[in-house]
């Protein structure tokens, strides 16, 4: 305290404007956490996994659209991005996540948080669709680049451009869902913990423990069991759900007919998932 | 109206553990001492007055409102200073207070004003471009301080804001306090277990022990002049009281010690007294006015009565 010494004095001013309501305090906290999954306005540090998995992403699909343009048919297309990225986005999260609410645990931050005028269920939900929105963003910069690759490189003119934007739109449609599912599930876990390293290693544990015990499922039958084995996992369940709504043409798991359950249970596991965090928050002790 | 009012409030964890019992008072505005030894039930005030916790039994309003129905407005009206480390370690300390700004509602630009205001205020004007991992304790206690000012709260809830100081921090702390309270005009419940360290700053005193309340009065009340009168005599104390009584004074007895109560006209009880004692012909011991003393708050039920010997 020495070294702060001096109160300046100049006098206290009270403050006249306006003061807006918890929709304003949720929104604020959303872009702040938003902002911090990649490090903005936080140490160097922060910013090289996230900003560095983004970057790496946007650099294979750079070389995705090399090759689609060398080839005669495109090798992968948008919502084969949300797709094969499902894994790069599930480190994402398992990183960034920790990041959003272990951090505030940690430090005690979310009292301060929870004596302003932000409930804790919108302290929550705020926090699962920061994450969502990041890693929304994780998956659009790639499509994004390979949007401009392809539009650019079409043979079709203004209508090749136009079939490029669909196909944008689609892909980022995919990402969407991609985004919140991987939110949903990451947020809760990792607001079990206040310890970033449990967090990251709980949230990796849950998406890839889980893509082993669907892939050997799906491989001891071909039936019912192994074309409804990928719901297990989160890849395979997200893979399933693109194949269904946006026939990607990439296939982790054969999913036959069953394309409406996996459709069903990406709904059901984004909602309990959001619960969870919702739960998680309304019994934390004060 | 009171800042905090509470009616038979009662806290219990889990069913089993007491935190408060039957606790009814009312905080008035200024600088008001909440003091307690530990676990004496203050941190569960604050956070049942901000609406953290619910109340088992009893009720509590604050600034008028129910802190758990109008949770959101009271929040956004009160600054909390918790007592133990809240900080964000990565984060400038400017930016992380205005980003608390932003969340108790003020828009962005008048909420970075603040910030860098309310630090300047707090004493942190160049390090406030640091980040908070690298602050002395006394620097994140003022950032939390500032952090707990910056929107310009109407009530002010320090929880043992010199925690952790050296004997300076302390002080340069308390006189922060009390500036808040005085010139800012902003009215400050400060918790301490130490009570000589803040009966220094603050305009009133609620003391509670175990959940329940001890005493709570203005500090004026208690440590200045009241209207009661001491006279100690060697003997002959009962003639002397019924020579005052007499002569148409409240007088108490209590062995030796006698307390008179002094009405409108001071110099008329002390002549009286002087005179009946001559009379009486008694050697007098004592003659002085009653004083509380604010430790007085931490002795059993300090009765009107009782005399300090």
């Amino acid at each position: 305290m020495s070294e702060s010494g001096v109160i300046h004095d100049i006098g206290y001013q009270r403050y006249t404007g306006p003061r807006l309501g918890p929709g304003h305090s949720a929104r604020a906290l959303y872009v702040h956490s938003v902002r911090s999954a990649y490090g903005l306005g936080r140490s160097p540090w922060a910013k090289v996994l996230p900003i560095g998995l983004i970057g790496l992403a946007s650099l294979a699909s750079l070389i995705i659209v090399i090759i689609n343009s060398q080839l005669p048919e495109p090798v992968l297309d948008q919502v084969g991005i949300a797709s094969t990225f499902t894994f790069a986005a599930a480190v994402f999260v398992a990183v960034v996540a920790p990041e959003l609410v272990s951090v505030d645990l940690r430090t005690n931050l979310v009292q301060l948080y929870l004596s302003r005028p932000l409930s804790r269920s919108s302290y929550a939900l705020t926090k699962v669709a920061a994450l969502a929105t990041a890693t929304f963003l994780l998956f659009a910069a790639p499509m994004l680049i390979m949007f401009i690759g392809m539009a650019f490189s079409t043979d079709d003119g203004v209508p090749g451009v136009l079939e490029e934007f669909g196909a944008l739109l689609l892909g980022l449609l995919a990402a969407a869902v991609h985004a919140v599912l991987l939110a949903a599930l990451g947020l809760p876990i990792a607001s079990l913990s206040g310890r970033r390293v449990f967090a990251t290693g709980m949230i990796i544990g849950v998406f890839l423990l889980t893509a082993p015990i669907s892939a050997v499922l799906s491989e001891l039958d071909s039936g019912t069991i192994g074309r409804l084995a990928g719901v297990l996992d989160p890849a395979s369940l997200l893979n399933g759900v693109d194949q269904w709504l946006f026939d990607a043409d990439v296939s982790l798991v054969s999913i036959g007919s069953f394309g409406p359950v996996y459709g069903l249970v990406t709904v059901a596991l984004a909602v309990l998932g959001t619960m969870a965090a919702v739960w998680r928050y309304k019994g934390m002790k004060s | 109206m009171p800042l905090i009012e509470t009616a038979a409030l009662g806290m219990r964890y889990g069913g089993e553990v007491t935190a408060l019992a039957d606790l009814t008072l009312e905080i008035e505005a200024g600088v008001v001492g909440l003091v307690g030894v530990n676990g004496a039930g203050k941190t569960t005030l604050i956070k049942l007055a901000l609406g953290l916790l619910t109340p088992t039994s009893g009720r509590i309003r604050v600034l008028g409102l129910d802190p758990i129905a109008d949770g959101e407005q009271v929040r956004a009206k009160v600054g909390y200073m918790p007592e133990h480390d809240c900080l964000p370690p990565d984060v400038v300390a400017a930016e992380f207070v205005t980003h608390m700004a932003r969340v108790s509602g003020l828009p962005a630009a008048a909420a970075r004003e603040r910030a860098s205001e309310t630090l300047r205020h707090v004493g942190l004007y160049e390090e406030r471009y640091r980040r908070i991992g690298g602050y002395s304790t006394g620097m994140k206690q003022r950032v939390k301080l500032a952090q707990a000012l910056v929107h310009d709260p109407e009530l002010l809830l320090l929880d043992e804001p010199t925690n952790g100081l050296d004997p300076a921090g302390r002080r340069a702390m308390l006189d922060l306090v009390h500036r808040i309270g005085t010139e800012f005009g902003i009215s400050v419940v400060v918790c301490s277990h130490l009570l000589g360290e803040i009966e220094r700053i603050c305009t009133s005193l609620v003391a509670i022990d175990a959940g329940t309340l001890l005493r709570s009065a203005t500090l004026s009340s208690m440590t200045e002049h009241n209207d009661l009168l001491v006279v100690e005599v060697d003997e002959g104390a009962e003639r002397l009281a019924a020579a005052l009584t007499a002569g148409g004074l409240d007088v108490r007895r209590r062995n030796r010690v006698l307390t008179v109560r002094l009405g409108e006209d001071d110099g008329a009880v002390y002549d009286l007294i002087r005179d009946a004692v001559a009379d009486l012909d008694l050697s007098l011991h004592r003659l002085e006015r009653q004083r509380h003393q604010v430790a007085d708050l931490f002795r059993d039920r300090p009765a009107e009565e009782v005399s300090h010997v």
